[in-house]
């Protein structure tokens, strides 16, 4: 067969005539028309307006938010591939290397929780295997709204039940992550799912197809009509017809997807493969396009090969069916009888579905006829971008301490505050998720900082996060921004490992709204600042736009992931206080800032003032210094002051580890109560066997550090302040989720 | 001492045993598709955890029917011992080994926790290196783990003897609320392991494989495996 060149491809029956209508469904703007228009040098047909409507949604074409992800550094010595492949690839040492992206799944996972947030974890696991990594760890950041908002209940239920019912049957643990609750989310929960996998250095796949007439494969599920056209729906705003779209939510079986990983990882085990790439957003359209595009090839796919679900699909249906659990590769030549046998082992489907071309075009036939052509690289080249107009986010007035009034009761506040929504126990969740098969899980979640993984077969671990403090970006996007990135860094430090890189997740709302974009803009900025700062280069990423419902936005929520390495797992520690007797120190100085903390808004009922500042040369020697005290056997336990500031911090690792502290103010702190809530950066605790020889290397490394108590008992004590005992501290710690999930609606 | 370690579509923690095997007997395990009915002697054949078959139908029911377990239980009945682990307890619950059968936890969610557990008898080959009576801490991951059985066959396997180990509080109370406190499924007379008539065939539900390293989840589930290589070698 040869391409069609640019001939009028074949109209099949029944297709409409492209209206200005048609055209505004497909969520083009009448000017993006024209340019298909000039492209193609007539109208499309129905399956290329679909093909431009999904490569040129906001989805898949970054067109709003491209000028800006161009600005966040992506290199360092250690970084092996950066943001533009399915996932980042940066070197872990002896010849391996981690392979690691975050995504969201906002938009169906609102509308269909269960299947929503299940194919979003499926959809993160396949971009990493898809590189030739085993994947080792999932985690994963979750904001609901308000929790008195009737809906909220019944999503946190199914997301949380479809996270787990999808990783627990692949056999990937899930370790780590983060919810939060917010009013702001009520109409558009945000569920960012992220996967770690370790592959050797040397057998890396990427996407970029080469070799003309090379066979190109199918493999996997069959493809059926769901989830047709979700790229282009989770490009739009929600308004009260969005329950109707649920038909365009893809269905998930994470069965398939098992049955998929290992046939993957045994044919890349053989030197069949050229290139390969998932079917994720925009399904065979994107695929077929990234991999063609990315060898600066062309390529002819026969649709009538594609294995189908359903009798009756048509051409424009199985381009633009989001079915799950699919890949396509680029195979060497003669290689297919070998492939087959290996899919036909797994009982997955496996067809050659068509072949490179030297054209650079996008040939789709049907039975022989040619129903569609499109150029590459116009597509690409001429692709939307938008410079869209931004208004920065002014900084609030401080909020002084002496602006806050103190608790009436300082153990009513801290019980207060550790209940709350955003600071309980996450048990009930994380307790859903298989978070130890593999073997490998050495901080488990709510023991430390960080998740700790080790990389099999050896003795180096990989520490994982994610973060991002919603209401710290909503009051100043470029200090959020550096925050989020900040705590990320903190995190990975606190567990001893060295922070090496970063995926990031930008969550937004409408960006045609100069003041959503400005967010947008001002977080990519602090980002900018914090990365370079922190060498921790952004390596893989993506952006979910529209996270508005009847106009009303989301907290504007860059959620970082990040990945670290320690080369000897056995010196890492957890967050878990264990050893009475241990002394214990505040790292960091401590201003007592309390604006937007969590005790103004939970103890106060205001969500006020500017976030905490993030001064990022004392975040990295603070840091540095962490971790070289946790690699010298200096610290028994480590944890980082972040929401609910000091205090709460200590309350934590109590919990952790079933020992108490006796706490004892020092003076001149100014107002206790800022001194214990409030929330300034850069600031750790760590439990040493020795406080005065620890002090003594902070005043050397020029570290501020002051001796805050001791490890010991069975009470978190604060002398002449607060005596709490554990037993009631974990009560109220750990009511609060499963109480609120077992209540009737 | 060989195993063997079955491998269906979508059995996932046979690299967890594989290595805890390894770890403790120095010798990696054999690795069998569930389709090769015909597979090398072995002193131990061990079902793992997962989701054979995507758990479609009922759990272990699709595995059970496999050409490969025909195989286990043609060898079962020689008296060569198998453990069926998590998905391998209801696989060769499914396959008629051992009585009874799990159903949905009693909460209706999946579970992952560290559970302890009573253990007992220290009369069998898996359990030779523990005391009767002692508590053991490893942990559970499942949906499916809530064992039932009728009243006759219950009293049958409790008079023989046949409860390998009971979910239990810290200290051991299996009884009263501390002890239905500690069941993590709903699970009868908080039954967490069983044998067969003969001892030769043990199913639980608890992974003993994913606590054999004191920084991965703790050593109580060496004695486990320990017991088997001294038995069988």
């Amino acid at each position: 067969m040869t391409a069609a060149g640019n001939k009028s491809p074949v109209k099949l029956p029944n297709e409409p005539e492209i209206t200005p209508q048609i055209v505004a469904e497909h969520g083009l703007a009448p000017d993006e028309y024209q340019r298909v228009l000039d492209i193609m040098g007539r109208p499309p047909t129905m399956v290329e307006l679909g093909i431009f409507s999904a490569m040129w949604s906001e989805h898949c074409s970054y067109k709003s938010s491209k000028v800006w992800l161009k600005k966040l550094p992506t290199r360092a010595p250690w970084v092996i591939q950066g943001p533009g492949e399915n996932a980042g690839v940066i070197d872990i040492g002896d010849g391996q290397a981690a392979i690691f992206k975050m995504e969201s799944h906002n938009h169906p996972s609102y509308i269909e929780p269960y299947q929503g947030a299940a194919t979003g974890v499926g959809g993160i696991m396949r971009d990493v295997f898809t590189m030739g990594a085993r994947p080792v760890a999932n985690l994963n950041a979750l904001r609901f709204g308000d929790p008195a908002h009737p809906k909220t209940r019944h999503l946190v239920s199914g997301v949380v039940a479809g996270i787990g019912g999808y990783g627990n049957c692949m056999g990937i643990p899930t370790v780590g992550g983060e919810t939060n609750f917010h009013a702001a989310y009520n109409g558009n929960i945000l569920v960012n799912a992220m996967t770690v996998g370790v592959a050797r250095t040397d057998r890396i796949f990427y996407a970029a197809a080469a070799g003309i007439g090379n066979p190109l494969v199918y493999v996997g599920s069959k493809t059926g009509r769901d989830g047709i056209h979700g790229a282009t729906m989770s490009s739009t705003e929600f308004n009260e017809d969005s329950e109707s779209k649920r038909p365009t939510v893809q269905v998930g079986d994470p069965f398939v997807e098992k049955l998929l990983l290992e046939a993957c990882l045994e044919l890349m085990a053989t030197d069949a493969i050229v290139a390969i790439q998932d079917m994720g957003a925009a399904g065979l359209t994107s695929s077929a396009f990234e991999m063609a595009a990315k060898g600066g090839l062309g390529v002819i796919v026969e649709l009538d090969k594609v294995p189908m679900r359903e009798t009756g699909m048509n051409p424009y249906e199985l381009m633009l069916s989001e079915s799950q659990e699919r890949m396509l590769i680029v195979l060497k030549p003669g290689r297919e009888d070998l492939a087959r046998r290996i899919f036909e082992k797994w009982e997955l489907d496996f067809a050659v579905i068509g072949h490179l071309t030297n054209t650079e075009r996008m040939v789709l036939s049907w039975h022989g006829d040619i129903v569609g052509d499109i150029p590459i690289p116009p597509l690409v080249t001429e692709a939307p971008m938008y410079e869209r107009p931004w208004t920065l986010t002014p900084l609030p007035a401080e909020i002084e301490a002496s602006a806050v009034p103190a608790p009436t009761d300082l153990k009513a506040s801290l019980l207060t505050l550790m209940g709350c929504p955003d600071l309980a126990s996450k048990a009930w969740i994380w307790k859903q998720y298989d978070h130890l098969i593999m073997g490998n899980t050495a901080i488990r979640p709510q023991d430390g900082d960080a998740a700790l993984v080790r990389v099999p077969g050896g003795h180096k671990g990989l520490a994982m996060t994610s973060d991002c403090t919603p209401r710290y970006v909503q009051a100043h996007p470029e200090t959020g921004g550096r925050q989020a990135v900040a705590e990320a860094w903190r995190n990975i430090t606190a567990t001893g490992a060295r922070p090496l890189a970063v995926t990031d997740n930008m969550n937004f709302g409408n960006p045609t709204k100069p003041e959503i974009m400005g967010q947008f803009a001002g977080a990519i900025m602090g980002m900018v600042e914090a990365c370079t700062a922190l060498d921790f280069p952004v390596v893989s990423g993506n952006v979910s736009l529209y996270n508005e419902t009847e106009g009303r936005p989301i907290l504007p929520t860059p959620t970082i992931g990040a990945v670290g390495v320690i080369d000897d797992i056995a010196k890492a520690v957890g967050s878990r206080l264990t050893k009475a007797g241990c002394a214990l120190v505040l790292i960091g100085d401590t201003r007592g800032w309390l604006g937007q903390s969590l005790y103004l808004r939970e103890i106060c009922g205001r969500e006020e003032g500017a976030p905490p500042p993030v001064d990022l040369a004392v975040e990295r020697r603070n840091g540095d210094f962490v971790r070289g005290e946790i690699a010298g056997g200096r610290i028994a336990a480590c944890h980082d002051l972040s929401d609910g500031g000091l205090l709460v911090g200590v309350a934590e690792m109590c919990l952790a580890g079933g020992t108490g502290a006796l706490v004892t103010l020092p003076a001149n702190i100014g107002a206790p109560h800022a001194f214990l809530y409030g929330e300034d950066q850069g600031r750790y605790v760590a439990a040493t066997d020795d406080g005065q020889a620890f002090l003594a290397a902070a005043a050397a490394a020029g570290v501020p550090a002051i001796l805050l108590g001791y490890a010991g008992g069975q009470a978190l004590v604060v002398e002449g302040h607060l005596t709490l005992p554990l037993d009631e501290l974990r009560a109220v710690h750990e009511a609060w989720l499963p109480t609120y999930m077992n209540s009737a609606t | 001492m060989k195993a063997a370690v079955l491998v269906f579509p979508g059995s996932n923690r046979e690299g967890d045993v594989a290595q805890a095997l390894e770890l403790i007997t120095g010798r990696r395990p054999a690795m069998v598709w569930h389709g090769d009915g015909d597979f090398e002697k072995t002193d131990l054949i061990v079902v793992p955890g997962g989701f054979s078959y995507g758990d479609y139908l009922r759990c272990g029911a699709m595995a059970a029917q496999s050409p490969v377990m025909a195989e286990v239980k043609r060898r079962a009945a020689q008296g060569v011992p198998v453990l069926g682990i998590c998905n391998g307890f209801q696989i060769v619950t499914e396959a008629g080994l051992l009585p009874g059968v799990l159903m949905r936890n009693a909460h209706l969610k999946f579970v992952c926790s560290d559970v302890h557990l009573k253990v007992e008898t220290s009369q069998s080959l898996f359990t030779n290196r523990y005391q009767a009576g002692q508590v053991i801490r490893v942990p559970v991951a499942h949906a499916e783990g809530n064992y039932f059985a009728d009243a006759d066959t219950l009293k049958a396997l409790e008079d023989r003897g046949q409860i390998a180990f009971r979910y239990c509080a810290p200290d051991g109370t299996v009884d009263g609320p501390l002890g239905k406190q500690a069941n993590p499924n709903g699970s009868i007379n908080n039954i967490a392991g069983i044998f067969n008539e003969t001892k030769t065939v043990l199913g639980l539900m608890p992974h003993p494989e994913n606590a054999v390293e004191p920084m991965f989840g703790g050593t109580d589930g060496i004695g486990l495996f320990e017991g088997i290589v001294e038995a069988l070698s």
